[in-house]
């Protein structure tokens, strides 16, 4: 075999391995170092399986040679392939960032072992999205939920502690839920692998145990997606966080969970079986309807500017689960778009903030006025963020928004459409607040403030041109995700 | 390749005028020199199209099969033409108004300005509906700074309103037409006839032209027209390009495009799916010009005389008939020119004497004379009475509505007509016969800064030139209808 042959192993250990490496060498420098290693590298990997998986079909990788069903088997379609992108992206221009935000919020001692959790979130995500077994999932879940607690509680502010604690109880109450329906799965079926329980699931829709084990993975799933109502640990979580946390989490764990979401019940139970026989889209619409809606208008009333991108998150991922509501590929491939766009986005969005936190260490609103003026640059790129919140034409954001009108109006749901359309209008309206008080209120006091340094500004900004270049020339990235969506529904040719 | 360059001067000049910031007579060359060029370039493209060309260049493919696409055809021509000329001019005024007024960050407005221009000329020669609407966006951005200059608390709330109607109406409003149309056409490209005959319902067609009537908010037809005169705290050269000219043509350019390109004037005609929009734009155009009686502030006056004047354009549109086609096309142009002289005049007037409100301007056409003969023009310009260029469009907005058997809409036409008339005469009356009241007024008085004249007497003689020479753009708009 060739080196390229191990790509979707590898794509999950190096950051694997290296995590402990971070622990062990006590210099700063020499972590992050390993640290911008291990996610460019998953981010070259991740593109190569991309390039394989869209030019000669999915990949089967068995682990240790245990021939599938029996070992444990990594299978990248171009769905999973698509995810790692996403992370792996995100992990890169993150690693990037880190090195000076984390110095600045993260105490000396901490740093290598910061980047040692660091690693084995990416690797924990990684490996939920390269894997085609249902325990394996559980593994790498608790793998990157560990790790991202711990990440969360070394913010600044003290309230970091108790919203890590909260997001570990109800993390963990989520990660119960989606093991105890691993466990009825298997106890029904017999299999943990993911194409042979897509197989099997078939002949026993009718058990009770199998709807009861969807049950339970939905709930679980959703409250690790933070699906509104199960959302209550996000904005805590994400305000409290160091800057670089919440730039990589709101850009990569949600979505990783939708992920699962999606290959849960589109690829192991089906589409049939999840739209036709549990009415999965009927519950998913009312409740993506509620989380937009209410949580943008949460959103418009925060002060706490990082407080405010987690309530438009809560809001963002209720777009990503509208898409997946329409039960068709169109609405699929802006759930898929979405996932992707959405993470360029607010990536940049909390870079953003995590460079205006870097020079005046607060993020409230009041604290940002004049800003425009002071630290150009920064403000631009957050205008620019903003706007492909939005969706404003030529950003990413109205790519995956056009997609999700055009699914709704092919379901005839023109109530929807115009929702969507509102609360896009409700984004301009927090995203403005924002930009008024920083340019257009004095600045408080006559201190002078500097730009960002540029090895924040440079991170920031290059998520602020894929926006937009991403948004020119979408092209494909609707390829991959329309195809990705026709493999979800089972279409694929 | 000349439409590249359409966008690509104005674009390029913004780049110099932040090089030279620091020498303000070299910054204000370039504006001038680039208005120059690019009003050589729209005529050029003028040629090609009367000789039945249409030059087409696609700027990317954002989404398969929607390209992001320039092409020039007689409507944009015309748009365009009045769009790029009037900046010269404009410019020109500029350069009198923003010294004479001692204005701040004066770079960042001719820069913002060169921007604006970029996006109208993107408007203007718009390939297909998406170019379009990221043009008409595009547009909102760039003239927010501009709109919001003053920096002041009022300028902010100003700004609020400007953004909030124009983005909201076409996100919720237009964006979801677009994608409708899109649905349904499968296709967004312009053509010739319209391309959603026998697409849509017909009991849906009236639905979807009022979501593209109303999200195209800067057409300014009631209830979305507040942002109009809110705009008004720009500086005047603003209100005068952008908000009487640029921006709401932009606006109804749009209306005029959809109803010719995507629904088609037969196929509106055959369904009568516009005939509610008619009476829409014919209570604007009357409530419009009663507004406008109140107002005693004058920019706030000729805003709301905007608003109204907007609406005959989409009257035009709405009548879907060739004729009426042609006066809305006609009346884009002759209004543009009308206008403009009016706010030249506002903007010299408070420059030269600091005054504001129509109650102020008693016996001060005396000190400044040739203002307030422009303005004289203006107001006939806009009214419809000859010899200036307006009555045209008037004449062939009333023969489109008596095709469209709607004689009550002749009737709002005259009645309108007769409005304006009352409350714009009455600032060159008071003007020239008016008492000057309290002490006799400082001695300091007289015209504005020559360049500002020169501005406004240049835009006031074309208002006549084109009572006799309306030509070039009558023949663009019947190569539009087909006739």
């Amino acid at each position: 075999m060739r080196i390229v042959d191990h790509l979707p192993i590898l794509q999950v250990v190096v950051p694997l391995v290296l995590a402990p490496l971070c622990a062990l060498v006590r210099s700063r420098r020499l972590a992050w170092g390993l640290a911008a290693a291990g996610s460019v590298s998953s981010l070259v990997v991740s593109l190569r399986l991309l390039s394989a998986v869209m030019a000669s079909g999915p990949i089967s990788y068995a682990i240790g040679d245990w021939a599938p069903p029996f070992g444990i088997e990594y299978r990248i379609d171009v769905v999973n392939a698509w995810v790692l992108v996403v992370v792996s992206t995100i992990a890169a221009a993150v690693a990037f960032y880190a090195r000076v935000s984390v110095q600045a919020e993260v105490g000396d001692r901490r740093i290598p072992l910061f980047y040692a959790a660091y690693l084995l979130c990416l690797s924990g995500l990684l490996g939920i999205a390269a894997t085609g077994d249902v325990f394996n999932v559980f593994v790498f879940l608790e793998i990157s939920s560990l790790s991202a607690y711990a990440l969360i509680s070394l913010g600044r502010d003290r309230r970091a502690l108790t919203s890590a604690f909260r997001y570990l109880i109800m993390g963990s109450v989520g990660a119960t839920f989606i093991v105890i329906g691993i466990g009825l799965l298997y106890a029904t079926t017999g299999t943990l692998n993911m194409e042979d329980l897509s197989e099997i699931l078939p002949q026993v829709w009718d058990a009770r145990t199998v709807k009861v084990a969807y049950g339970f993975l939905a709930v679980g799933l959703c409250l690790k997606l933070a699906l509104f109502p199960l959302h209550l640990w996000l904005p805590n979580a994400y305000a409290f966080a160091p800057s670089a946390v919440t730039a990589f989490m709101a850009a990569t764990a949600t979505k990783v969970a939708v992920y699962m979401l999606l290959r849960f019940f589109l690829t192991i139970f089906g589409a049939a079986f999840s739209f036709g026989v549990m009415g999965l889209d009927r519950l998913l619409l009312l409740l993506a309807l509620t989380a937009i809606f209410s949580m943008s208008l949460v959103a418009i009333f925060q002060a706490n500017v990082k407080r405010l991108l987690a309530y438009s998150s809560v809001a963002q991922i209720g777009y990503m689960i509208l898409g997946l509501s329409f039960a068709s590929v169109t609405g699929l491939t802006a759930t898929l778009l979405h996932l992707f766009n959405h993470a360029l986005m607010k990536g940049a969005l909390f870079m953003a903030l995590g460079c205006v936190v870097y020079r005046i260490g607060s993020v409230h609103i009041d604290a940002m006025a004049g800003l425009g003026r002071r630290m150009p640059l920064t403000m631009a790129a957050f205008v620019a963020g903003g706007l492909s919140l939005v969706g404003v034409p030529l950003t990413v954001g109205f790519v995956s928004k056009w997609y999700l009108i055009l699914g709704a109006l092919e379901r005839g749901w023109w109530p929807v459409a115009v929702l969507v359309l509102i609360t896009s209008v409700m984004a301009l309206v927090y995203v403005w607040r924002v930009v008024e008080v920083a340019y257009f209120k004095p600045p408080p006091d006559d201190e002078p403030i500097a730009e960002a340094p540029a090895s924040l500004l440079v991170p920031t900004w290059a998520l602020v041109a894929l926006n937009v270049y991403l948004g020119i020339d979408a092209g494909r990235t609707i390829g991959v995700a329309e195809q990705a969506a026709r493999t979800l529904m089972g279409t694929a040719p | 390749m000349r439409l590249g360059l359409s966008l690509l001067v104005p674009a390029l000049a913004a780049v110099l005028i932040v090089v030279f910031r620091a020498r303000p007579n070299l910054r204000e060359g370039v504006s001038l020199a680039a208005a120059a060029v690019l009003f050589g370039v729209v005529l050029q493209l003028h040629g090609a199209v009367s000789d039945g060309a249409r030059p087409e260049l696609v700027l990317a493919e954002p989404f398969p099969g929607i390209p992001l696409v320039l092409e020039a055809e007689p409507l944009g021509v015309l748009f365009a033409l009045v769009a790029s000329f009037l900046w010269i001019v404009t410019t020109l005024y500029s350069i009198g108004y923003m010294r004479g007024h001692h204005e701040k960050n004066q770079t960042r407005f001719y820069v913002f300005f060169a921007y604006a221009i970029a996006s109208v000329m993107g408007v203007a020669f718009a390939g297909n509906l998406f170019t379009l609407f990221v043009f008409y966006e595009i547009l909102s951005l760039t003239t927010f700074p501009l709109v919001t200059h003053a920096g002041t608390e009022a300028a902010k709330r100003a700004g609020r309103v400007y953004l909030g109607i124009l983005f909201s109406t076409s996100i919720v409003f237009q964006l979801l037409a677009i994608v409708w149309t899109y649905f349904a056409a499968g296709t967004l490209d312009f053509q010739a006839g319209g391309i959603l005959d026998g697409r849509v319902a017909a009991g849906a067609v009236p639905v979807l032209l009022g979501l593209f009537v109303f999200g195209i908010g800067k057409a300014a037809v009631m209830p979305f027209h507040r942002w109009l005169p809110a705009a008004m705290v720009a500086p005047t050269p603003v209100s005068a390009l952008l908000h009487a000219v640029a921006v709401v043509k932009a606006g109804v350019f749009a209306v005029l495009k959809v109803t010719v390109y995507v629904f088609g004037i037969d196929f509106l005609a055959g369904t009568g799916a516009s005939v509610w929009l008619m009476w829409v734009a014919a209570t604007t155009i009357l409530l419009g010009s009663l507004v406008a009686f109140t107002k005693d502030n004058l920019k706030a006056r000729l805003a709301y005389s905007t608003v109204s004047q907007l609406s005959y354009v989409v009257l035009g549109a709405m009548l879907a008939t060739s004729w009426g086609v042609v006066g809305s096309g006609m009346h884009i142009a002759m209004h543009a020119f009308g206008k403009i002289t009016l706010f030249f005049c506002a903007g010299a007037i408070m420059v030269a004497a600091h005054k504001t409100e129509v109650s102020q301007l008693n016996g001060l056409g005396r000190s400044m004379p040739v203002t307030f003969l422009a303005f004289l023009v203006g107001t006939a310009s806009i009214v419809g009475l000859p010899p200036t260029g307006g009555s045209w469009s008037k004449w062939f907005l009333g023969m489109g509505a008596l095709d469209a058997g709607q004689a009550g809409l002749v009737v709002v036409l005259m009645l309108s007509s007769l409005l304006s008339l009352a409350y714009l005469m009455e600032i060159p009356m008071k003007g020239f016969f008016g008492k000057r009241s309290g002490p006799p007024e400082s001695p300091g008085i007289r015209e504005a800064p020559l360049p500002s004249v020169a501005a406004l007497v240049v835009t006031a003689a074309a208002c006549l030139l084109l009572f006799v020479y309306p030509d070039p753009f009558y023949r663009l708009m019947t190569m539009v209808t087909g006739q």
